[in-house]
């Protein structure tokens, strides 16, 4: 059954979304109860369609960014030369994560401006976490006997990594991707009250207004983004850890 | 040719090799055994490099190990781990090609080479080589372990506790393999186990290891008649010492001129069939044959009694 639903209900989602950004204009009667003293059903302020492309380029410069900054920062701690600073470093990222978005944004706006740099700087520090972690986690379990089976074939350290340790620990590195890409699709509608372009604007109008209707557009739009790019990337994973034999392991 | 001198290694505190001293000649078998926290594994992995000895030096080939970069030198050795230590994300072809990969070798050369090898261990190269180590049973997983560190044409093969994960039956299989592979090729083998067993079954010579002490190091009849007083001793003690010795020569070697009645045994049987044929018919001598099928004299129990004792 999950087998059928699953392909439909993605489907689905897409074929929802893509009909609210392209379409807005079909989703007029279903919205209309939700405004009142003849306030405008559809946003108008911007073309949904480009305000949805900003978002993502947003989220997706930000996920290269921290994934960039994580993976360095996680295979560098799992060395034994970098080993010491595992603590300094997860404290860092764990105070990334803990500090919440809205505080970064406004220490930052006095510092770097208003505009996409600020929302940057708040993206990336808040998606640290789940890649750090998960990458450390991701070469720690990477089996004892293989890595000791490459250094005893004579791979240097470098080979090590990149041919045995970084594709074992794929998977699970992907994970923690995925979560950091779904939680920055979420924070960066706050990017908008610091005058980044994003969905924000169609929500914050929304509240500024009492335009219930433009609360939904953008809360929906951003929501079914986020669900789709974590199913896709879940999948993607499944293949990646398929290919790398560990699914079957651990399905025995 | 392998040579340790006064090797040690020094783990904080604890001396995990203790002035060891031995050398394994060409086209043998060598097995270390002790238990574990014996420093077993450690000599062993200080052949290879793979932990630096503290103190003491190791030549092969009357090379210096430590003249040679410790990639280049691990990349002329084979190894095998426990577990096999295959690499998940690999085919098997992959796998078996690590070393011919890191060293350069042709594509062409190196296809060639993993047939060969799969077929060494008679798996079918269109069946194996496009398999991932989990779709393989535990003794293929080995076979291919092995395979892979015979890669490259080693002379040396290091083993560190090599059939340890595997089940009775297919351990005995894995033991056969070897010494046939060892046999055809005529390469150095060190292997270190905890099964005292194994190494008499395996090895043209044992070296029993305890503390970080070699404590002696002989050919398995030579421990099983004469242990070292202590630990050595009682190790051997465990296993059927007087079958164990049978086991190890053949009929031939006590062949006495005569007959007798009876099936005849062949020359190549071991004291231990011998024997135990001599028991099951309920008599006190047995026929003897060549390779050709003729009576060449008789085998008696007075014999193998006398083959079987310790030091009177």
């Amino acid at each position: 059954m999950s087998r059928i639903i699953g392909p439909i209900a993605r489907l689905a989602a897409l074929g929802l979304l893509l009909a609210l950004v392209l379409k807005p204009e079909w989703f007029v009667p279903v919205l209309k109860p939700f405004t009142e003293n003849n306030a405008p059903v559809i946003y108008n302020q911007g073309s949904l369609l480009s305000l949805t492309l900003y978002h993502l380029g947003l989220v997706a410069i930000a996920s290269l960014i921290g994934t960039a900054l994580a993976l360095v920062m996680g295979v560098f701690v799992t060395r034994k030369a970098g080993a010491e600073f595992l603590p300094l470093s997860r404290s860092l990222v764990n105070i990334g994560q803990t500090f919440p978005p809205v505080a970064v944004l406004a220490l930052a706006v006095p510092v770097v401006g208003f505009g996409v740099k600020p929302t940057l700087i708040a993206l990336v520090l808040y998606g640290l976490l789940p890649i750090f972690e998960n990458t450390i986690t991701g070469l720690k379990e990477v089996p004892e006997n293989v890595v000791e089976a490459a250094r005893g074939m004579g791979l240097d350290p470098t080979q090590q990594l990149f041919r045995v340790e970084l594709p074992l620990a794929l998977p699970v590195i992907l994970a923690g991707i995925r979560l950091s890409v779904v939680i920055n699709m979420g924070t960066a509608t706050i990017g908008s009250t610091v005058a980044a372009k994003g969905l924000g604007e169609v929500i914050i109008a929304g509240l500024l207004t009492s335009n219930t209707s433009f609360i939904l557009q953008g809360g929906i739009i951003v929501a079914l983004l986020a669900v789709l790019i974590y199913d896709g990337l879940a999948i993607l994973e499944r293949r990646v850890a398929k290919r790398t034999g560990r699914l079957a392991e651990v399905a025995g | 040719m392998i040579e340790l001198e006064h090797v040690s290694r020094r783990f904080g505190e604890q001396l995990a090799v203790d002035d060891v001293s031995l050398s394994v000649a060409r086209g043998t078998i060598t097995v270390i055994v002790g238990t574990s926290g014996s420093g077993k594994s450690t000599t062993l992995r200080m052949i290879n490099r793979l932990i630096e000895p503290s103190s003491g030096t190791i030549r092969i080939d009357g090379k210096d190990t430590a003249a040679v970069p410790g990639e280049e030198l691990r990349r002329g050795i084979g190894y095998v781990i426990q577990g096999n230590g295959l690499f998940p994300h690999w085919t098997v072809a992959r796998n078996i090609a690590t070393v011919p990969t890191l060293l350069g070798w042709e594509a062409g050369r190196t296809e060639k080479r993993v047939d060969e090898l799969l077929s060494l261990f008679s798996m079918r190269s269109e069946d194996f080589a496009k398999k991932f180590p989990h779709q393989l049973s535990g003794g293929e997983q080995q076979r291919v372990g092995v395979a892979r560190a015979l890669a490259a044409e080693p002379g040396l093969l290091l083993m560190d506790e090599p059939f340890g994960a595997l089940d009775p039956i297919i351990r005995a299989k894995a033991q056969e393999d070897l010494l046939a592979v060892q046999r055809r090729l005529g390469i150095t083998v060190v292997l270190v186990t905890h099964d005292m067993e194994e190494a008499i079954h395996l090895g043209h010579k044992i070296a029993v290891m305890d503390g970080g002490k070699l404590l002696q190091y002989a050919p398995p009849a030579e421990i099983l008649a004469n242990p070292a007083h202590g630990f050595v001793e009682r190790l051997v003690n465990g296993v059927d010492r007087p079958f164990r010795l049978l086991s190890l020569s053949t009929v031939a070697t006590i062949v006495e001129p005569g007959t007798a009645d009876g099936p005849p045994l062949a020359e190549t049987a071991t004291l231990r069939d011998a024997l135990s044929e001599l028991l099951w018919l309920k008599r006190d001598a047995l026929p003897v044959a060549g390779p050709d099928g003729s009576l060449i004299g008789r085998v008696s129990l007075a014999a193998l009694r006398a083959h079987a004792g310790g030091p009177a």
